[in-house]
């Protein structure tokens, strides 16, 4: 077993009620966290990821350390587009109102614990937790078990929130190593519409580490985006599991595009739980020094006439590693099910990998469905066509290598944020001697 | 211009010319016929600067300099345009984007500033009109899914905006019905003058009858054996390039 001693100390300190509607799950939670533990390599799921060392240290349990961040210290790490936007701030896990700004009304915020006892606590009782059912290692446990500070997020019936909402995952790492667990339970009422946009900054070079686990509802006919940005210094890894559930007939945008970081692990779920239902993941990753992206997907057809189209697109240099994993199910009624998925990979450098493995698990007979995976080096044909041109080498690299990532660029509709991510891209191309 | 002296090159430890000699003065068009195999686009190639292949002998000077030391993208600043047999497909690059950037990063090479979107674009619609393309073409990822024809006017079109000194056709030709080749040949005519001068590689005569050489060369097993006008190319139509071996074997023979 892992080094988890001093989580349980902190776990006994909270001296969870009794009564508290959460408190039950949250403590068979960590119990399924001290029987499961931390998986290893030789968990099929993390057979590329090492994070068991990233546990075997002592970090600082978020919740104990309310945040010092001021206004003053958060206006440099606001997104482009803030201006409009709708913000959330979590500092080490914990929602911090004073630093948000719900611009759209059509958007409500409340902690889980109240959400479950007020109105909304049918939705809770149903869909919160639901990502249990798709992890089999303690991490998403561990995180259930500690949901302080977590929070409901509410869209309402038939609306169109305009503007985007910003969600800023901040790790204040000044003064110790710290461990962050946000925790969101997102419902996407029938017929809305909305824009979510989630970034990772971390504060200091204290080792950090995120686990966060989202969970988002799609009701009837409402139509979602989701878009993970990742920028995160080297000291700072995370485990960020996307979990949404289309319970109605509805459509799901989601990008993840993941530029930096320590270890970076994403488990996106996209339960296509309602016939119609349509899901599209796209993904990007450019990575370098020493960083490790793992992208595990899973695309779960519960029910008939259900669509998703997948393409993850990476680049890798130095000794930066990459893991792609897509499961795609189809459950025994989902027949009609159309689902689609690629992976391509490119490698700028010789100590660069990638492990690549589409999964796909059928057990209905009228059904549509392909996966491919490419891995190579850049184009060299491509780069002498180009340098024939006058392009010299470096710039020749650079337009390949944003030709290849156009695609997924493209699929960033709020306009502030696709601007930011090419430009952090180009910034890249132009900075590293390739 | 171009002064090629006994050049020997090859790929992968084959050697495939051994030992070119030819003269290219301004204004001339020169055209090197040749049987599949006989090194043509290795010639173009090696001249390009494709780093697969490897010269193992003699020299080429280009505007006085020493053409094999450029990288391929310095060549280009010198005026050396290469259209390609195989043009490649670029997804995510517009035609555009990319050719602003070759013009701006040539203009750069040979010390002018970058040209203006107005003055750009005033370039690009006179070229576009001149190879007879559309403007969505051009805002496509250059090549993808562009059909043969489209392919080698784009060639030509990145070959009049970026105005070289040697323009060396490697089999423009190929794979192109009869109307796309009076385009495309016309194009090449158009941007003719007396201080560039065209090298054109192809198999067959048809382009010929467009894109009429001052001297024809025959390239044969990594050499060229004859030499000649316009005619030569006719009799080569004529006789197929049996009649080039059948000599080639009898000088063997005799000697």
């Amino acid at each position: 077993m892992n080094n988890n001693t001093y989580l349980k100390e902190s776990f006994d300190r909270l001296n969870l009620p009794g009564s508290s509607p959460l408190s039950s799950i949250r403590k068979a939670a960590f119990k399924s966290f001290d029987v499961m533990g931390i998986p290893t390599v030789r968990h099929e799921e993390w057979k590329y990821t090492r994070i068991s060392s990233l546990f075997n240290k002592e970090y600082q349990v978020s919740f104990q350390n309310p945040t010092s961040l001021n206004a003053a210290e958060f206006a440099p790490l606001r997104l482009p587009g803030h201006e409009d936007a709708s913000e959330l701030v979590f500092v080490n896990g914990m929602y911090v109102p004073g630093l948000s700004n719900l611009k759209a009304s059509a958007f409500g915020i409340t902690s889980l614990e109240e959400a479950a006892a007020n109105q909304y606590s049918e939705i809770v009782s149903e869909h919160f937790n639901h990502s249990s059912k798709y992890l089999t290692d303690g991490v998403q446990a561990l995180n259930t078990a500690f949901i302080d500070g977590g929070v409901f997020m509410h869209v309402q019936p038939r609306k169109f929130v305009k503007y985007p909402v910003y969600i800023y995952n901040i790790t204040d790492a000044r003064v110790a190593s710290v461990l962050s667990q946000p925790r969101s339970l997102i419902h996407i009422g029938q017929g809305a519409q909305v824009q979510l946009v989630e970034t990772y900054i971390t504060l200091g070079t204290s080792e950090s580490m995120t686990n966060e686990v989202m969970e988002i509802v799609v009701e009837q006919d409402a139509i979602l985006e989701y878009y993970k940005i990742q920028n995160d210094q080297s000291s700072a890894s995370q485990v960020s599991t996307t979990h949404i559930r289309q319970v109605g007939k509805s459509v799901v945008h989601t990008v993840t595009v993941s530029l930096n970081g320590g270890i970076v692990r994403n488990n996106l779920h996209a339960v296509l739980g309602a016939r119609f239902a349509e899901a599209h993941l796209y993904g990007l990753y450019f990575q370098q020094g020493q960083s490790h992206i793992d992208n595990h997907t899973i695309v779960d057809n519960v029910m008939p006439d259900c669509q998703s189209n997948e393409l993850y697109k990476g680049i890798l240099d130095n000794n930066s590693t990459g893991v792609f994993n897509g499961k795609i199910f189809v459950r025994k009624d989902a027949q009609k099910t159309n689902a689609f998925q690629s992976n391509k990979n490119v490698l700028l450098s010789e100590n660069a990998n990638v492990n690549t493995k589409p999964q796909l698990e059928i057990f209905a007979d009228d059904v549509k469905c392909s996966h491919g995976c490419t891995i190579g080096s850049l184009d060299e044909e491509g780069l002498f066509y180009l340098q024939s041109r006058g392009v010299p080498k470096t710039q020749a690299m650079a337009l390949l290598l944003q030709g290849f990532a156009l695609d997924i660029l493209e699929k960033i509709k709020p306009a502030p944020i696709r601007a930011y991510v090419e430009d952090l891209i180009a910034q890249r191309l132009t900075a590293d001697v390739l | 211009m171009l002064r090629i002296q006994n050049l020997q090159a090859g790929i992968e430890g084959r050697e495939i010319l051994k030992g070119i000699n030819l003269d290219i003065k301004p204004g001339e068009v020169h055209a090197i016929m040749g049987p599949n195999g006989s090194g043509k686009s290795t010639l173009a190639s090696v001249l390009a600067g494709r780093q697969d292949y490897t010269v193992s002998g003699g020299s080429v000077e280009f505007l006085g300099k020493d053409l094999l030391e450029l990288s391929p993208e310095d060549r280009a600043g010198e005026g050396l345009f290469l259209g390609f047999q195989y043009p490649v497909e670029i997804p995510g690059l517009s035609t555009t984007n990319f050719i602003k950037t070759a013009v701006n990063e040539v203009r750069k090479y040979r010390g002018l500033e970058p040209l203006d979107a107005v003055a750009f674009l005033k370039m690009m619609k006179e070229k576009m009109s001149l190879m007879e393309m559309e403007q969505t073409m051009l805002s496509r990822s250059l090549n993808e899914g562009f059909s043969g024809g489209e392919k080698k006017r784009n060639e030509i079109f990145q070959m009049a905006m970026l105005q070289p000194k040697l323009a060396i056709l490697d089999e423009t030709d190929s794979g192109l019905d009869i109307d796309a080749i009076r385009i495309v040949a016309n194009g090449v005519n158009k941007l003719r003058n007396k201080d560039n001068a065209v090298l054109a590689i192809t198999h067959y005569q048809r382009l010929l009858d467009y894109l009429v050489p001052d001297f024809v060369h025959v390239l044969y097993n990594g050499r060229i054996v004859k030499s000649g006008t316009k005619e030569l190319a006719i009799e080569l139509e004529e006789k197929g390039y049996d009649f080039i071996r059948n000599e080639m074997h009898q000088e063997e023979e005799v000697s």
